[in-house]
């Protein structure tokens, strides 16, 4: 019996994803959860296992797709006797659009005005070609890097239509918020209908249809396109264009968003002499339990005090209600660099963790996340969010909140610096930390309260168990 | 508190349909509200003297021309007896008692009411003169102009005769006459005529120009037109009214026009319904910034402020169309930035309703405003003649049309004529304003048998492919 395995619903309003390895291909044979391909969504890679063991008789996509929920994946032979029927459900796509539109462009209808004796210019040719160019957009999006990109025009913007913006009203009261002129925007939905996508595009200068750049689905000759289409020049020089990953585009969206909040950064420096020793002296204790001792994961330890301390940190604004959301939970994220882009794994209920366990569980999740191993559930959730960059080096930064938490501490790399202690100077390991917060709920006082607070308990461990 | 020192973070004039929800609104998002009308309950026109006086008189009225439209389905009344004193009462308990909630719904909002009318002294400071004779002074943050409009006047006729009755005194139903002549064939005359007609007045309208309604659709008039033939007594288009005497029975009434048989005829009662004008008078703008133009509109920007940055305009003051629900989302837009939210009046469609019999509604783009802005489009019609529902309700003159821009198939006006238009619009502006394709109305099953069909077979109309409208496709 073949099984015709379709992209299964992945949960978390998940509906696209794009291939990012196929691990098959026909003629293999795989075992049941063998993993046939991995995809890459909003959210997470994920690992696509197969449904049942047997032949892969024909994989369906390509690295680089971007695929949907329900789209077929692959066809396999289970070897079992005897299928009567392809097991499927039916395919979502609609493939008679191209038919209806024919019969559109033909139909009868009662009426008909041609005011305008001159078509505009700017006026896309037929509705067909409007369509086709979509089903581009949708299906064939390797075309799009390899040279029919839409060449930006510089000319002065036109609006779109002589007609009224063809969005909700609610999108055109987003498209003003974000001081977008929804006249200029030509829509990527049916009828050209603007959606919250096309607007989101259009304000992050990525202007993939306006109207001015209507062209036929074949990649056009531009004759400053090399073959491979890739490369381009503007007129100060060279310049190459890369498609930005999932990721990156992402990364962008949110912290786009993250900074409409206002955000200040508080810098202080914490004693961490003491502790070191300390971390030193119980670093082997932790190995042994599968984890790594960091600042890092102390620090989780007394960020989840310190949330508990300070609820209004831990907390998000809801403006459209004029209220504050206390989280009665308590998980930290670590903004963890990988090769894929910034990914923040979340500990979940942190306040409940010693530090032994929570070093283990960053060890694990740090891991996950280079490995695209990571799930959507532990990305997710998170009150609060560390940064640190001490690895690498740096004194002081700003980090940027990741709404809609509304504290984010940064933490950079430690250094000995004399100290004027008790009439001298004395050599003490001192760590800089930086604490963005989200001045709409928090004031300056609360934060520096909060910030030293944090340096209290590092300086003196016995703070935590004392206060936390 | 007749001191200088009242202060309050906005100031609503006028607690009509565009008034009350911006004061409510305002409210409601934390704003310390005082709003200032002459009548003790919020409402305004469209509660006290519009909207819903007219449209109980014409429930009554439609359920008299159904009982006696009744006869050809095998039912037959006697005359009905009417009792106008029981019906004026009728009509006044459902105007008190929208009006009496409203009242407690300001309240309810903690919103200072004051019965009373305002003026300008400056930019921040109102005048009011209440209703009991007190003066007061009130400083303002932010205030909106909602003073609405007023039944417009031809100088020269006999403006103060008893006779003579404009759209408010003709709601106040003083009697009914024998004849009534109705000048002026818009909404307001033609729904009034209804109710008289129905009423068992003989009803006469007179139009200058060569159609009822103008500015409506004319495929949509056409078929009102031909049912008030039959209502009315007669119909003079393209006739003026060259004058007008008093006489001790009614009013004697000279025309001018090509065709008519008789150039002077008598009236009980005349009905002057020419339009309305904008209460932008007596307000002491000349004491701030704002800017009204030649037809005594305030002037506005997109998000109803005027001149003056802190002064607001909505509704009829601020210009056409004169409809209440205009004027509310206006009042709700402008409540929002008062706020501080940047919105703005964007609407890409507003309906319009006539409460006639057959109703007439329509929105967004018609036929008429796409030949002056060049606008091509395509227009699919379905009539009613087949709908399964109107034929049941032996009401069969109707037509809904749909304006579809044929590049993209979007939706961008819809109009109907018949029983119940004023309702099915709805599912039009709705389409409207969410960019929706005829495909979109095509697509969505409508209830049967309802007259909302009609809305998805006109689209079906544009593909070509209706159910009940069999019409083959010509070859090219």
């Amino acid at each position: 019996m073949t099984i015709e395995y379709k992209l299964p619903d992945l949960g978390e309003d998940i509906e696209t994803g794009d291939v990012i390895g196929v691990f098959v291909s026909a003629g293999d044979t795989v075992a049941e959860d063998q993993a046939l391909l991995e995809i890459e969504t909003d959210k997470a890679a994920i690992e696509i296992p197969a449904p049942s063991g047997g032949i892969i008789k024909e994989v369906h996509v390509n690295e680089g797709d971007t695929i949907k929920v329900g789209q077929l994946l692959v066809t396999i032979d289970d070897g079992k006797s005897n299928g009567k029927d392809t097991k499927t459900k039916e395919a979502p796509l609609t493939k008679t659009e191209d038919e209806e539109i024919e019969e559109i462009a033909e139909k009868e209808v009662e009426e008909e005005m041609n005011a305008d004796p001159e078509p505009e210019p700017q006026k896309p040719d037929t509705t067909n070609q409007e369509l086709d160019e979509a089903e581009v957009d949708l299906k064939t999006k390797e075309d799009l890097t390899t040279g029919s990109e839409e060449k930006e025009v510089l000319d002065a913007p036109e609006p779109a239509s002589k007609n009224p913006a063809a969005a909700s009203p609610t999108i055109r009261r987003m498209a003003r918020e974000l001081g977008v002129d929804i006249k200029m925007i030509q829509g990527t939905g049916p009828g050209g209908r603007i959606s919250e996508e096309d607007i989101r595009n259009f304000s992050s200068g990525k202007k993939p249809k306006t109207k001015t750049k209507k062209q036929p689905p074949e990649p056009p000759v531009i004759e400053t396109q090399d073959s491979e289409g890739k490369t381009d020049s503007d007129k100060w020089g060279g310049i190459s264009r890369t498609p930005m990953s999932k990721v990156r585009r992402l990364t962008a969206e949110r912290l786009t968003e993250a900074w409409k909040a206002p955000h200040v950064t508080q810098y202080d420096k914490a004693d961490i002499t003491e502790l070191e020793k300390l971390r030193k002296e119980f670093g082997p204790e932790v190995v042994n339990a599968g984890g790594k001792l960091t600042m890092t994961s102390i620090l989780l330890k007394v960020m989840a005090s310190a949330l508990k301390a300070f609820p209004q940190f831990n907390a998000s604004v809801d403006m459209e209600n004029g209220e504050i959301v206390y989280k009665k939970y308590y998980n930290i994220g670590i903004a963890v660099d990988t090769d894929r882009g910034l990914l923040v794994p979340v500990i979940k209920d942190a306040n409940k963790k010693n530090i032994t366990k929570l070093s283990v569980e960053l060890s694990e999740l740090s891991e996950k996340a280079r490995n695209k191993r990571i799930s959507v559930d532990e990305l997710q959730g998170g009150t609060f969010t560390i940064t640190n960059l001490g690895g690498i080096g740096g004194t002081y930064f700003s980090p940027v909140l990741n709404t809609p938490e509304v504290a984010i501490l940064g933490i950079s790399r430690s250094a000995v610096e004399p100290v004027y202690i008790d009439g001298g100077f004395l050599p003490r390991l001192m760590l800089p930390l930086s604490l963005s917060y989200d001045h709409r709920l928090i004031d300056g006082a609360d934060a520096i309260r909060f910030l030293r607070w944090v340096i209290e308990a590092l300086e003196e461990p016995f703070k935590l168990p004392l206060e936390g | 508190m007749s001191n200088g020192e009242n202060k309050t973070q906005l100031a609503v004039i006028g607690a009509g349909p565009g008034g009350y929800p911006a004061a409510f609104l305002a409210a409601d998002l934390g704003l310390e509200v005082t709003m200032i009308d002459p009548e003790d309950n919020p409402g305004g026109v469209c509660l006290y003297r519009g909207c819903i006086p007219s449209k109980a008189l014409l429930h009554s009225a439609k359920v008299i021309s159904e009982a006696k439209h009744s006869k050809n389905l095998g039912i037959t009344f006697s005359k009905p007896k009417i009792d106008l004193d029981k019906l004026r009462d009728w009509k006044n308990t459902v105007v008190e008692k929208l009006v009496g909630g409203l009242g407690i719904l300001s309240r309810q909002r903690k919103i200072t009411y004051i019965q009373g009318r305002a003026k300008f002294v400056d930019s921040e400071t109102l005048e009011i003169k209440k209703t009991d004779g007190e003066i007061m002074q009130l400083k303002f943050e932010h205030a909106v102009i909602a003073t609405g409009s007023r039944p417009a006047q031809i100088p020269g006729f006999p403006n103060d005769s008893p006779h003579l009755l404009n759209s408010t005194s003709a709601l106040d139903l003083p009697e009914i006459p024998k004849t009534m002549l109705v000048v002026g064939g818009g909404y307001i005359g033609l729904e009034l005529g209804t109710v008289y007609a129905a009423l068992g007045t003989k009803v006469s309208v007179v139009e200058m120009t060569s159609g009822l309604m103008q500015g409506a659709d004319r495929d949509l008039v056409r078929v009102l037109q031909k049912s008030s033939e039959k209502n009315y007594e007669s119909i003079m288009l393209d006739t003026k009214v060259l004058d007008m005497k008093e006489t001790t029975k009614g009013i004697k009434v000279t025309f001018e026009g090509e065709g008519l048989e008789e150039k002077e005829l008598n009236f009980d009662k005349v009905l002057v319904s020419v339009g309305r004008k904008p209460n932008s008078e007596n307000l002491g703008l000349e004491n701030t910034e704002v800017e009204i133009d030649s037809k005594g509109f305030l002037k506005v920007d997109a998000q109803r402020r005027t001149a003056d940055r802190n002064i607001f305009a909505i509704g009829d003051v601020a210009g056409e169309p004169m409809l209440a629900h205009k004027a509310t989302h206006e009042g709700r837009t402008v409540a929002e930035v008062i706020a501080g939210r940047d919105v703005v009046f964007e609407p890409n469609a507003i309906p319009a309703v006539v409460f006639t019999d057959p109703e007439i509604a329509w929105c967004g783009l018609t036929e008429t405003e796409a030949k002056e802005k060049k606008i091509n489009i395509k227009v699919a019609r379905f009539p009613w003649g087949a709908s399964g529902r109107a034929t049941t309700l032996d009401r069969n003159d109707g037509v809904t049309k749909l304006i579809i821009d044929p590049e993209t198939d979007r939706l961008l006006g819809m109009g109907i004529v018949g029983p119940g238009a004023g309702e099915l619009i709805a599912e039009g502006v709705l389409a409207i304003e969410m960019g929706a394709l005829a495909s979109d109305l095509e697509l969505t099953i409508h209830a049967h048998p309802t007259l909302s069909e009609t809305v998805m077979e006109s689209a079906e109309v544009y593909y070509g492919l209706s159910t009940h409208m069999y019409k083959p496709k010509r070859d090219r």
